[in-house]
């Protein structure tokens, strides 16, 4: 007997008030009941909508089917078939862009609450699941990644499991990526990460950190020391700065430095030997998920007043519709429909203010997005001592420039043929954000996928 | 553990093997240079086959400590080491002037920047200030083995802080001594040195100027004035050291550059040094609380 509620199962979350003072994670995941209500809820349709929204073909209904019958071990395994990270996924996807946006329940009410449900499951498994993860018998070959976020670990753990011996060259201190130094505690807890590379270093594979690929050692040398093929996930980390005046004073940082600082480098614990600005008001200059978490990490470390300044409106907003709403409810003020021009300084050369003029929608631009237009005279300033941009990011030059015959795009990203992310170099591939320029965990995921698939196939002819 | 010890190779991977997760990179040995100054040689064989002078690493002390980058002062491809030399100006250069010989560093990373350029110039002065000579040496020491005329101006403020003295006598056509009391060498400034050096007819291909900023700025404006092209070492605070995260970025010939990816070296003539100096100065709070609480850590420890 299907569930017919309208409204999805809410998900149990830290009040707003309580939680913009900690990095605890805001989202506290379903209880039993609610996973099982939850799960009532889909219609199992004929055609699977869902399944098509989803970057990586996850068999949704097949997965809530067995979670609605209590089998979560099951639903698991369902997921996992085509998931690598389904306890990251569950929580980070964009689910109202992909697998719910199709979902037939959205039509009259919600829909069903695909993440929410993976999350649980997912959760479920690490909770209980007994037994480690088999090392599978070798195969004989060796292949080399080049990057520890959600690409390379997930190209990574297809190979293993097919007996490749696999070794993850990680230019950070510690493996995970944008999933470390990115996504904040309070999203995404690092327990989960570190318990996904156990699971990969049981499987066999070797991760190797302090390692920056292009300096310490270029992929030429890791084909001749005897790597078979050779998988580039290193991300977009060049940050993106508008090169307005005032850009360089004491006080303003790239998204990527302060998130670095915060995540990665823990600066909100006391005890951490790294320091951060804890500023009173923050402009985090953005729209998307990177300045949403900016901004909220901005909130925890204490500032009385953080804005969101973004030359569009909120529809065109790229970030995940959770974060934006979890955003308002911490108190973050929508600068909508706002430019900076100008960062201003005081004597010292820190931040003192940041002039915005307001800005109307014109017509659509290349990207299909209408373009933002300036009002003339409309120039105001916030009051801030702290600047943090978030405009996005691009590949990092290093390896096009250490890799001779490695073809890219004029902005940095790394030329593929779509079916196997093969690059212009023979047994050289690419995914993720290396590839597409700054995009989600779970494009990363398949990207990694699709070349540990071709990767496979190849050295199988070999 | 006596055997292994004495092979530095074996001695990389015996800690390897003991089943250490993670590689850790060792200290092998230690020579205080100055009361404030502190030489480490790491085994690190990765990062000594590939580095070249100009070179940097990122290293961490222990788990909870923060990236600092550090120049290369030396470097041994056979022996698998990379010699750093450090000045203890804060709670993480104290933590890591509180390890010694057969400690372990958490983490070490690099070779990072780029390379010092040393092709083509045939007469050079070598200008360090400081703590600085410690990156100025491994220039002066590939120029020097490449043919160049080296000439070495080096400053300290006095007698007790003058470091790798023979060092650098032992690969400069000239070598200039000059301290701030008059205490060893001669009494005055770097720039003082080398302007009587360019002033009597010295013709230099080049100067390569590595110390504090302030020392950099006048040694610049000097040069300027007499048209010889500058080279500069920028020490920005940096985080990552690979250009994620823009925390290292200066402005040079109006445009904002990453020290850690297109630097460190940069045109002397071109390079915002206030505005450097601003930035460097982001965290003094922070850092004098921050080496209060190490000192104090210290001092408590029984013996």
């Amino acid at each position: 007997m299907p569930n017919m509620s309208l409204k999805k199962n809410e998900m149990p979350s830290q009040v707003p008030d309580l939680r913009s003072k900690n990095f605890l994670e805001v989202a506290l995941g379903y209880t039993e009941e609610q996973a099982l209500d939850e799960a009532q809820r889909c219609l199992h349709c004929k055609n699977k909508p869902c399944v098509s929204g989803c970057p990586v073909q996850v068999r949704i209904p097949e997965f809530i089917e067995k979670a609605a019958a209590g089998d979560f071990e099951g639903a698991y395994q369902v997921i996992a078939q085509s998931s690598s990270l389904p306890a990251v996924c569950g929580r980070v996807c964009p689910q109202e862009s992909q697998c719910e946006k199709h979902c037939v329940r959205g039509v009259k009410g919600e829909p069903v609450g695909i993440g929410r449900l993976e999350r649980f499951v997912a959760d479920w498994h690490n909770q209980h699941a007994q037994e480690a993860p088999k090392k599978p018998a070798s195969n004989g070959h060796k292949v080399a990644v080049v990057g520890s976020g959600p690409a390379g670990l997930t190209c990574a753990g297809d190979l293993a499991r097919l007996g490749y011996a696999v070794t993850v060259f990680e230019a950070l201190h510690t493996a995970g990526g944008v999933l470390v130094y990115g996504i904040p505690e309070f999203r995404l807890p690092k327990a989960i990460v570190q318990k996904e590379i156990d699971g990969l270093k049981a499987m066999g594979v070797k991760i190797e950190t302090n390692m920056v690929i292009g300096r310490v050692l270029s992929i030429d040398e890791l084909l001749e020391q005897g790597f078979e093929a050779v998988f580039i996930g290193s991300g977009a980390g060049l940050p993106r700065f508008m090169n307005i005046p005032g850009e360089n004073l004491k006080g303003v940082y790239s998204a990527n430095e302060f998130l670095t600082r915060v995540n990665l480098m823990k600066a909100y614990k006391t005890g951490s030997g790294t320091p951060i600005h804890r500023a009173r008001k923050v402009a985090v200059v953005g729209g998307g998920n990177v300045a949403m978490d900016a901004a909220r990490c901005a909130k925890r470390l204490g500032a009385e007043e953080v804005y969101i300044v973004y030359r569009r409106s909120e529809k065109e907003l790229p970030a995940r519709a959770e974060e934006v709403e979890h955003a308002k409810e911490e108190g973050i003020i929508f600068k909508l429909l706002n430019n900076p021009t100008r960062i201003l300084g005081d004597e010292s050369g820190s931040v003192q203010g940041i002039e915005c003029l307001e800005m109307a929608l014109g017509e659509p631009d290349a990207s299909g997005r209408r373009r933002p237009v300036e009002k003339a005279g409309s120039q105001f300033t916030l009051d801030v001592d702290c600047v943090i941009m978030a405009i996005g990011t691009s590949p990092n030059p290093l390896i096009k420039s250490t890799t001779e015959g490695l073809e890219t795009q004029k902005w940095g990203g790394i030329i593929v043929e779509e079916e196997t992310g093969l690059t212009s170099r023979e047994n050289v591939y690419a995914g993720g954000d290396a590839v597409t320029g700054a995009a989600t965990v779970i494009l990363a995921m398949g990207a990694g996928k699709t070349a540990a698939k071709a990767i496979h196939e190849s050295l199988s002819k070999k | 553990m006596q055997d292994i010890c004495t092979c530095p190779a074996k001695r990389f991977s015996a800690v390897y093997k003991r089943g250490v997760q993670d590689i850790m990179y060792q200290i092998v040995k230690k020579r205080v240079l100055n009361p404030t100054v502190t030489l480490m040689e790491i085994e690190a064989p990765l990062v000594a086959k590939k580095a070249q002078p100009g070179q940097f690493i990122i290293l961490r002390v222990d788990e909870d400590g923060e990236r600092i980058p550090l120049t290369i002062a030396d470097f041994n491809r056979e022996q698998g080491t990379v010699t750093i030399i450090f000045q203890i100006v804060g709670a993480t250069t104290e933590k890591l002037n509180h390890l010694h010989e057969g400690g372990f560093l958490q983490d070490f990373v690099g070779p990072l920047g780029k390379p010092t350029h040393t092709e083509d110039l045939k007469k050079v002065a070598v200008v360090g200030g400081g703590v600085g000579c410690a990156i100025a040496y491994p220039v002066a020491k590939k120029l020097h083995e490449q043919g160049c005329e080296v000439h070495s101006i080096v400053g300290f403020r006095s007698k007790d802080l003058v470091i790798l003295k023979e060092e650098f006598k032992s690969v400069s056509h000239m070598y200039a001594l000059m301290t701030d009391d008059g205490s060893a060498g001669e009494k005055g400034l770097v720039t003082d040195a080398l302007r009587r050096l360019i002033e009597s007819g010295e013709q230099y291909d080049q100067v390569i100027a590595i110390g504090p900023l302030i020392m950099m700025k006048f040694v610049t404006k000097l040069t300027k004035a007499f048209d010889i092209p500058t080279v500069v070492s920028m020490n920005p605070i940096m985080i990552d050291g690979t250009g994620m995260c823009g925390g290292c970025r200066l402005t040079v010939g109006g445009e904002t550059k990453f020290a850690c990816v297109d630097g460190p070296d940069f045109d002397g003539f071109l390079v915002d040094f206030d505005e450097a100096m601003a930035r460097g100065a982001m965290y003094r709070g922070f850092e004098r609380q921050a080496h209060e609480e190490a000192c104090n850590l210290f001092r408590g420890r029984k013996a």
